[in-house]
């Protein structure tokens, strides 16, 4: 690496690579990046759906038989247990990336999280009513 | 492009993401992963689902759902393996696997979504 040709060699603790299980908040840090590979899965899931709608009534009732499956109902509610971690842990994250101004006012950081949850339950509404009107 | 001005572009893609996989996905896995399949809820029929999945309007919104989502994953994930694994000897291999997982994931729904249009 150029880095240490340039820099002093000073000595770095070499870190474990179970380092994450040290702590309670290095716990919860690994499992909110984890939630990523579940968000992929979900999407995976989701086009495996479109693509059985698209071929018919009879590939989306298997479809619908195969994710009532015990391992895919099992990975499916591991999932639904890391999708909300993600929406918890990014909604708290979201005033500290953004600054809202009203009127000169800076919107505290409540209100900006209060806002999404808002908007998190008319999007659940309107999905419900469009997939089940 | 130099890493210092892809880098940003990347975090947007990744930002956008997660703001779509946190507002949209609870409900879909609530509603298609466990209500529908397990019978909680009457599945949608055939013909209302392909009728709603058809529409270029939601067909668009899917691409650009699963497109995000896959963005936030490589993102995330890449930087899980080498901090959280340590892996920091292949980053060049999990770089590419990850953005180029996410691309190639975002080829494959463009095709599936344009299956049922």
């Amino acid at each position: 690496m150029s880095e240490t040709e340039v820099q002093p060699r000073a000595y770095r603790r070499p870190v474990s690579t179970w380092w994450w299980l040290e702590k309670r908040s290095y716990f919860v840090f690994a499992m909110r990046e984890l939630s990523s590979v579940f968000v992929a899965w979900f999407v995976v899931f989701l086009l495996m759906l479109t693509y059985a709608v698209g071929r018919g009534d009879d590939q989306y009732q298997s479809f619908l038989d195969w994710a009532a499956t015990p391992w895919v109902v099992v990975l499916n509610l591991v999932t639904l247990v890391f999708v909300v971690l993600h929406m918890v842990t990014w909604f708290n994250l979201t005033p500290q990336a953004t600054v809202v101004r009203l009127r000169g006012q800076r919107v505290p950081a409540w209100a900006i999280i209060a806002s999404q949850y808002v908007g998190l339950a008319v999007v659940s509404a309107f999905v419900i009513w469009l997939v089940t009107r | 492009m130099t890493k210092r001005r892809v880098e940003p572009i990347l975090w947007l893609l990744f930002s956008a993401g997660g703001v779509l996989a946190a507002v949209f996905l609870p409900v879909l896995v609530v509603l298609f992963g466990l209500a529908f399949p397990l019978g909680w809820v009457t599945p949608p029929s055939h013909d209302h689902l392909h009728a709603v999945l058809g529409h270029p309007l939601t067909a668009l919104f899917l691409f650009g759902l699963f497109a995000l989502c896959l963005a936030h994953w490589a993102h995330r994930f890449r930087y899980t393996l080498y901090d959280g694994l340590q892996l920091k000897g292949s980053k060049g291999l999990i770089t590419v696997l990850c953005y180029g997982g996410a691309v190639l994931g975002s080829v494959v729904s463009a095709v599936v979504l344009a299956t049922v249009v």
